[in-house]
Formats: C-alpha cells, sequence, structure tokens
C-alpha cells in the first residue's frame, strides 16, 4: 500500500471501512509523511502522534469486531493553531500562549470527533492570524510546499501548506479576511469561506469576530462539502450561528450558472493571474455556464474598511491576553499589575501589537465616528449592492489572489504592502457571504487561485461552479513531491 | 451661606439581579456566594480564548420588567458593548454593557420614579455583567482574585440630579429597593446586592463622584458628609476639584481616590457575538401580564382592602417581607388592624432603629404568621388580655413556641368568672386596708387598688372590668 497519504476523502473512509488497509496503516503513513516533509515546509506546530495512533486502533478494533463507525472514520485533519482543542496546546503562534492548554473542545472539533476523523496536529498560522503570508508566526514562516522559498500566503498557510503537501487528508482554518482562500490559492488547493454564522466559531480564537469564520481546506471540491457537511449547522454554544441548508450535494446540482466575472479584481491583477482568470471564465462557459463582465465601484473602500473593523476587533479581542488566568510562564513577581500587564503584552510579536495599536486608535473617542462608524457604512453598502448583483447572477468570479506567490521576507518590511495583497479577499467577509478558492493554473510554477463567490446560504453555487470547474479544468493538486 | 437648594444629586444604582439561575452569559450560578473562591466558574465567564457569550433570555426579561415599573421607554432592538479597561478582576479586559449613542439606546430609558417626598427621572438602565473580585492578604503584597462573581447580571439605574437632600435619596433608594424586591428580581438584603454611586454638586461648582457605597443607608450618610465638606470649601472659598472620592465605611468619610478614572476612554464598541434583541410588543404585552404587584398598587389595596391608615401600609410595603408576612397572617385570621399592629409597633420594638433592619427581623424571628394570627385570634376575641398577648408574641418571637398549651394556658388565659375576680378583689381589699379607706375619699386611689389586682391576677382580667367592680365593692365599704 504505497501512497496512501495522496487519497481523498472517500477514498480513506472507503478504504479503511473495507478493510483494503486499516486506519493505523493510514496514519502511520502520514505520521511518516509528516516527519518527512515537515522538517522543510514546517506547516504543523504539534503533532497529535500518541493520540492519533491511538484513534486509529481504536477505529480498527471497531471495524474488526462489526461495529458501527464514523463517516469520517480515519481521515486525518489538521487544524489550524487557533482553534481550541481539549488537551492539545492552542498556541495561536504567539509567544503569549506558549504554554496553553484549552480544557475543552472548539464545536468544530466535537463533530470531527463525533465523526471519528482524527486530529493529526495543529497548524502554523501568522500571530493570532494577523498576516497573509504565515511569516509573522513565533515559531516562524511556514514554507511553501510547491516552492520552499516561496511565502504560503495566510494566515491559515499552516493547514494549506499541509493538505498540499499530503500531511493531512485535509485541514480547517479560520478566514477573517481571506486567511482560508489566499493560501489555498498561493498552494494550489481548495479552500472555503463559509457563509457567516453557518459554522460555529466557539473555540476560534477570536481575531475579528464579526468577519471570521472556520473553513475546511482539501485537495478536491467533494472534500470541503464533505467537512462542510460535518463542521457547519447551528450551535448552541454560538448564538450567531444560523440554520443551513446542509446537506449540500457533492455532485453538480445546476450548470447553467450565471457567472459574473468582477473585472475590478482582474484589472488590478499581475497579467498572469489576470490572464489565467479570463481562461478559467472560458472553461467555466464551455461547462455550459453563462459568463459576463461586471464592475462595481464600491469595492474601492472595501480594504480600508476591512482594517478598521478588523483592528478595531482586534484590539479588544486581545485585551485578555493579561497571562493572569493561562498563558505562558513570565514570574508576576515584583510587579505591580500595571506594569506586569506591560510586560506580558511586550511579548506579542510586531504585527500584532502594530493592530492593537491601530484599533485602538481607531475606536477611541473621538475617532470612532470617523472611522469605525465609517466602515461599518461601507459594510453595508456592500452587502446591499452584492445582495442586488446577486438577484443577477448566481455566482461572482474573480482571482483570489491580485499576485503570484512572493519570496519569504520580500514584503515583510512594508505591512501595507502585505495588507493590499488582501484586496480581492476582505469583501466576502465583510458582506459576511461565502467564498471559495481552487486552483485555477499555474505561472513559473507558482499557483494561481480561482475565487468563486456567491450570496449567503448559497453555498451550493459555489460548489457547483467549482465541481464543474475542477472537472473540467484538471488542474494538479497535489505537490509532485 | 450656600443654600440646600442649589446642591444637585444623581445616582447611579447596580442592582444584581439575584433571582436569577444562572449568570449573564454563561451556565454558571447567579448566586455565587455560597461557593469557595473559583469554584463557580467555566471557560467563558474566566474569558478563555474562543469562548462566547450566550445572553441568558430570562435577564433581559427581568431588566425589562425593572424598566417597565421605572415607566422607561423600552426599545424595539438593543445590543450589547464592550466597555473596555484594563483590570485585574475583569477576565476579558472589558465589560458586556449596554450604551447609549449613535441612535442606539440601552434596554430602558427616560423613565420616572416617584417616591414621598417627590419624584427623580431615570435616564437609563442598562443590562450588564459583574466582575470578579479581588482581596488583599494581611502581610502580603498580592492580591487574589475570585472570578465567582464574574459575569453575574446587573442591572444599572442611572437617574437625572434630581435630588437636593440626601434624605430625598434615603426616601427613593427605599422606594426603588422595594421595586425590585417586589418584582422578585433582586434581593437587596444580600450582600453586595445593591451598590451605589452618587455624584453632587453644589452651585456652581464642579461634580464629584462618590463610589464604593454598598449599603443603601449609608448614601445617605456619605451624601450628607460630602455636602458638608464641599460647603465648608466654599465657605472658605476654597476650590471644589472634579473628582472621583470613596466612601470609607469605617471612618464614615468619603476620601480622595488614587485613580484618575474620569480621564479613562472605554472605546465602547457593540458585542458582534451577541446577536441584537428584538423587544416587539407583543414580548412586552407578555410581560406586563407576568408584572408582579408594585408597591404603590399594594399599597392602594391594603389601604382599600384592609382598611389600613396610609402610613402602616407604606411600613409595610418598603419591606416587601413584613408585607408578605402580615399578608399570610391575615390569610390565616383576618383581622388586619390587629396584625399590622403587632408587626408594626410591638415587632418594631425588637428592630433596632435603624428601619432597614425591620425587614430583617421578620427574616429571622422564629415566630410563623400562623403563630401571629393565633395571638391575633386570642387577643380579639379576649382569649387572652392585650399585656398577655405581648409576652405570648415576645415568647414566641425568641422561641418560635407558641406557649399556651395545658399548664401553661391557665396560667395565660384570662379570669372571666365574676366570683373569681371578686375573690381577688377582696384579697386585695383586705392587704391593702388603708388605701381602701383613702379610696373612698379619693377616686384616684382606685386605680392603684386595681393595679394591685392586677398584679395578683397576673394580669388576667380585663381591666375596666376589674375597676368597675372594685368601684361597686367600695361602695359596700
Amino acid at each position: 500500500m504505497s501512497r496512501l497519504y495522496d487519497l481523498s476523502i472517500d477514498e480513506v473512509t472507503d478504504g479503511i471501512r473495507n478493510q483494503h488497509f486499516s486506519a493505523e496503516e493510514y496514519v502511520s503513513q502520514i505520521l511518516e509523511r509528516i516527519s518527512k516533509r515537515d522538517v522543510d515546509i514546517k506547516a504543523f506546530v504539534s503533532v497529535n502522534t500518541d493520540d492519533a495512533i491511538e484513534s486509529a486502533r481504536r477505529i480498527d478494533s471497531k471495524i474488526r469486531k462489526g461495529e458501527k463507525v464514523g463517516h469520517l472514520a480515519g481521515i486525518t485533519v489538521g487544524i489550524k493553531d487557533n482553534i481550541s482543542t481539549k488537551g492539545l496546546r492552542t498556541t495561536c503562534a504567539s509567544r503569549v500562549l506558549t504554554d496553553y492548554v484549552p480544557p475543552y473542545d472548539a464545536t468544530v472539533i466535537r463533530k470531527l470527533k463525533e465523526c471519528d476523523a482524527i486530529i493529526i496536529g495543529k497548524l502554523n498560522l501568522d500571530e493570532f492570524a494577523m498576516g497573509s503570508t504565515t511569516e509573522f508566526s513565533n515559531f516562524g514562516p511556514t514554507r511553501n510546499p510547491w516552492n520552499l522559498e516561496y511565502v504560503t500566503g495566510g494566515s491559515s498557510g499552516g493547514s494549506a501548506a499541509a493538505v498540499a503537501a499530503a500531511e493531512c487528508t485535509a485541514s480547517l482554518g479560520s478566514d477573517t479576511g481571506g486567511s482560508v482562500r489566499c493560501p489555498a490559492s498561493f498552494c494550489s488547493v481548495i479552500g472555503f469561506k463559509p457563509t457567516y454564522g453557518s459554522v460555529s466559531r466557539y473555540g476560534l480564537i477570536a481575531y475579528s469576530n464579526s468577519l471570521e469564520q472556520i473553513g475546511p481546506i482539501a485537495r478536491t471540491v467533494s472534500d470541503v462539502i464533505r467537512l462542510m457537511n460535518v463542521i457547519s449547522g447551528v450551535d448552541p454554544n454560538d448564538d450567531t450561528t444560523r440554520t443551513v441548508a446542509s446537506p449540500y450535494s457533492v455532485e453538480v446540482t445546476r450548470n447553467r450558472l450565471r457567472v459574473a466575472l468582477l473585472t475590478n479584481l482582474t484589472v488590478n491583477a499581475q497579467p498572469e493571474v489576470s490572464k489565467c482568470i479570463y481562461s478559467a471564465m472560458d472553461t467555466l462557459s464551455s461547462a455550459g455556464c453563462i459568463c459576463e463582465e461586471i464592475t462595481l465601484d464600491s469595492l474601492e473602500y472595501a480594504l480600508a474598511s476591512y482594517y478598521v473593523i478588523a483592528m478595531a476587533e482586534a484590539s479588544s479581542n486581545l485585551a485578555r491576553y493579561d497571562n493572569i488566568r493561562y498563558g505562558f510562564n513570565l514570574d508576576p513577581e515584583g510587579y505591580e499589575w500595571n506594569s506586569y500587564f506591560a510586560k506580558v503584552r511586550g511579548n506579542f510579536g510586531d504585527e500584532v501589537k502594530r493592530r492593537i495599536i491601530v484599533g485602538t486608535y481607531i475606536l477611541s473617542s473621538g475617532y470612532y465616528g470617523r472611522y469605525y462608524l465609517k466602515a461599518q457604512k461601507v459594510r453595508a453598502l456592500l452587502r446591499r449592492e452584492f445582495k442586488s448583483l446577486y438577484s443577477k447572477y448566481d455566482v461572482i468570479i474573480g482571482p483570489t489572489m491580485p499576485i503570484l506567490p512572493f519570496r519569504i521576507g520580500e514584503k515583510i518590511g512594508d505591512p501595507i504592502k502585505i495588507y493590499y495583497t488582501d484586496i480581492d479577499t476582505v469583501v466576502s467577509n465583510l458582506t459576511g457571504m461565502p467564498a471559495i478558492s481552487i486552483p485555477a493554473g499555474f505561472s513559473n510554477g507558482l499557483p494561481i487561485g480561482l475565487q468563486i463567490m456567491s450570496d449567503e446560504f448559497q453555498e451550493q453555487k459555489i460548489f457547483d461552479a467549482a465541481l464543474l470547474f475542477e472537472r473540467t479544468a484538471k488542474i494538479q493538486v497535489r505537490t509532485p513531491l | 451661606m450656600i443654600s440646600t437648594y442649589n446642591t444637585k444629586i444623581g445616582l447611579e444604582i447596580h442592582c444584581q439581579l439575584t433571582g436569577l439561575e444562572s449568570k449573564l452569559f454563561c451556565s454558571c450560578h447567579c448566586d455565587y456566594r455560597e461557593y469557595s473562591p473559583n469554584e463557580n466558574i467555566c471557560p467563558t465567564c474566566t474569558g478563555l480564548p474562543g469562548t462566547l457569550p450566550l445572553l441568558n433570555q430570562t435577564a433581559v426579561e427581568k431588566a425589562a420588567m425593572v424598566c417597565m415599573a421605572l415607566r422607561c421607554t423600552i426599545p424595539n432592538s438593543i445590543l450589547f458593548y464592550r466597555k473596555n479597561y484594563f483590570y485585574l478582576d475583569l477576565p476579558k479586559n472589558f465589560q458586556l454593557t449596554q450604551y447609549n449613542a449613535h441612535g442606539i439606546s440601552s434596554i430602558g430609558v427616560d423613565g420616572l420614579l416617584g417616591y414621598e417626598q417627590g419624584e427623580a427621572r431615570i435616564r437609563r438602565v442598562q443590562l450588564e455583567e459583574d466582575p470578579g473580585r479581588l482581596s488583599y492578604m494581611n502581610g502580603s503584597s498580592g492580591s487574589l482574585i475570585d472570578y465567582n462573581r464574574a459575569g453575574v447580571p446587573l442591572v444599572e439605574i442611572v437617574t437625572e440630579p434630581d435630588f437636593h437632600d440626601p434624605k430625598d435619596v434615603r426616601l427613593f433608594l427605599n422606594k426603588l429597593a422595594s421595586i425590585v424586591e417586589h418584582l422578585g428580581v433582586c434581593d437587596t438584603r444580600l450582600e453586595g446586592a445593591v451598590r451605589c454611586d452618587a455624584n453632587i454638586s453644589i452651585g456652581d461648582s464642579r461634580r464629584v463622584e462618590i463610589k464604593n457605597v454598598s449599603s443603601f443607608g449609608d448614601v445617605e450618610k456619605a451624601l450628607k458628609f460630602e455636602m458638608t465638606r464641599q460647603k465648608a470649601m466654599l465657605n472658605y472659598e476654597m476650590e471644589i476639584r472634579g473628582e472621583t472620592r470613596h466612601w470609607d465605611e469605617q471612618r464614615k468619610i468619603t476620601k480622595q481616590s488614587r485613580s484618575k478614572e474620569e480621564e479613562q476612554d472605554y472605546r465602547y464598541f457593540y458585542e458582534p457575538d451577541i446577536p441584537s434583541i428584538q423587544i416587539d410588543e407583543d414580548y412586552l404585552k407578555e410581560l406586563r401580564s407576568k408584572m408582579p404587584e408594585l408597591p404603590d398598587e399594594r399599597k392602594e389595596r391594603f389601604i382599600n382592602y384592609y382598611k389600613l391608615t396610609e402610613h402602616v401600609s407604606k411600613v409595610l410595603i418598603d419591606h416587601k417581607d413584613l408585607a408578605d408576612y402580615f399578608e399570610e397572617s391575615t390569610k390565616i385570621y383576618f383581622a388586619p388592624k390587629e396584625i399590622s399592629n403587632i408587626i408594626v409597633t410591638d415587632l418594631m420594638s425588637y428592630a433596632d432603629d435603624d428601619s432597614k433592619k425591620l425587614g430583617s427581623t421578620i427574616r429571622n424571628i422564629k415566630m410563623t404568621p400562623k403563630q401571629l394570627a393565633e395571638i391575633a385570634r386570642m387577643i380579639k376575641e379576649g382569649i387572652v388580655n392585650r399585656k398577655t398577648g405581648k409576652q405570648i408574641l415576645y415568647e414566641a418571637v425568641l422561641s418560635g413556641n407558641l406557649i399556651i398549651a395545658s399548664e401553661n394556658e391557665m396560667n395565660f388565659r384570662k379570669i372571666d368568672d365574676e366570683g373569681l375576680i371578686l375573690r381577688s378583689i377582696e384579697n386585695v381589699f383586705e392587704t391593702e386596708s388603708l388605701a381602701v379607706l383613702d379610696a373612698k375619699k379619693n377616686p384616684n386611689v382606685s386605680n392603684y387598688l386595681l393595679g394591685k389586682v392586677m398584679e395578683l391576677t397576673k394580669g388576667r382580667v380585663d381591666p375596666g372590668r376589674a375597676l368597675s367592680l372594685i368601684n361597686k365593692k367600695l361602695l359596700e365599704y
């Protein structure tokens, strides 16, 4: 049984259930793969080795006894290290949470475990999910499996890289302004940002709670859909969750989709990227979709609004890290509490500090109306405009990232340049609407992602388009290594 | 001299919703007082990463009831806001509260509450969470933090500066306490269940805020102290600084706070984790139908139905427990005048002069309302006279026993037999022969003889009846 690590969710669960191979064999191969590949890629922050093997053995023993197992039995899921896992260190790639072990599971983790999925480990990210490259991690950057000199994108860089390098069956990331889609695009895998409120955020360590959602990353569209069918739905632990139209179909339900290419996104993109997206539109046309080009003027305010809201919320969300109840080892002896707080919070990385400072400024009295309130107005405007667009189109497409992956360290000194790379993704977070990134091609060996967006709770339309594109375009998904 | 009239006082009252089962945003117990430190906590109320607040809908109901009782306007939908500041007792380093700005309001605004001497406008009522508690160890520089209280629901009630006299503040607070008691939302006697901050300004001087007053009784004292202090300063033409002062419970003075709390910028913004709560007309209608009787309505009923005086009704209703005790007794034996008199006059004498303690007296006595009804019945039906009744009452209050059974019963039973009364009078006449002679000339001495008869019979004869028999007997001499 060679290359089990390449298999999709269905292939793994079928293989294990029909005893073509055991869960233990599969998990062992994955662990071996991690130990071989992750030395270079550095996607994992923690590997859940013992626990994973033990879970696999339990599944095998159940199957041997003819007992029922969950429908994800044996698959290995890597988890972004800002999603709480009971008993398994959850660091947010931050020094201030180095020693934090959550006493509870996030709802998505509980649901995965209930289906007998195996939590294979915790994946690297930009500290507290703040970044678009996974360079701002206390553990150092994760490297792009397609070219180790290049960034993975972020902030769920570990989640995308691990899937691309076949170090796990699939993974979960979180998407606040593109943090699932950006690394999915840069690593040539599929990343999905669900409608706000369709996946529980209980246990997701908040960066900007009005914008973010947990989303799956996988090598096939149907794997993404299968994970969505498990993790989405109303959660009594998250009052912002709503009823969703799941289970979603892994078969195309409609192929004559009305597709609009948002040219604002291609005009500002690198020519190679733009070209690739136009050819993706042709692919969709050839698959039966009706394609048009549109523009939307208000889009130019999206990026600024996004950063105002995200930083404002972040400044408050991160206030709790004072190292009193949990955190890392820093002796409080001899400090007056205020100076201890200051000392503790000096341990955030530069990018986190930058966002806390800007966010604090934005919320200060006198500036609230000038920035925060205005950003909320832009948000409401964008929602209205996209709502009206979706009365005419089923899905809107464009590039996920305006540029190709760049070299590690290339932009690290210029935060604004990095912020600017989020320009195509933030709008879906502002509107709360779903979006996917799916591999669309390569330029000089570097991946390009196609973004497909739709109206809130219309995930099936996105999945239909993605399934159509996937089977028509046949883009190579996994790194050849 | 600066007149009292220039004094303006406003209040900010924090009232825990002690009647609830669970905290405002998690399922930990609302009643934290019985727990060892940090036992009544969970990931949510200690602010662990990734936890989300789950709004206690009953808390919204109770807060809306408070708003209705205070005649506030209730908006169609409400939001929660984060008040951001760093403090050791605050697990998230922000407090979830409400906010009035940008066209958004808290659960209640623009209310009005009438009290004995006037009325005060209510600026707003808001629902929020209590922080944890700090305590300091003797002989150590460290502080201990207990999060058992963190997340307990509070309503904050803010008045307009409509008071001129600290005495009125006390009357207002008594009324407010009675309202929250009647609504069943707050047991005001629990330690820390009600806290009051007050701000006071005299004339054109700047506003001084007094914090940390943990009993309603002390608010009046703190304000009186502050008025005296400020007037003295003004008389010496000293400038009064706008500042926050703390009430020192032990020394009964206000002290300047070290921190410059007024300069804080709380960076309020709405909490995205709590979707807006719709409060439509149907919701309010249902709530209105569930509203318990409020003190004003109850007082009207006491006056009209039980025919009690305004004063007696008020004393009873100011302390819901007294009024409840009264009504329970009355249900068993309908003698409202007798029962209310016993409560208001006799039981009052067992309480300390501080009227606040009257409520706790009724709580701590061992006598049941049924026993009180029985005592009232015995007095009313002439089985015992009032004096004996009081002895039984005293005994019942202390021991919870109604001593009227078997041999004791005889001692207390009124002497009804005329022959027995006459025999007692004859006994007295024999030992007090000189007084008998005096009495024949001076009718006032009859009362002396009566006293002796009462003494001999241990008060078991009706004094009026005994006196007329004494006078009759004197004529025979």
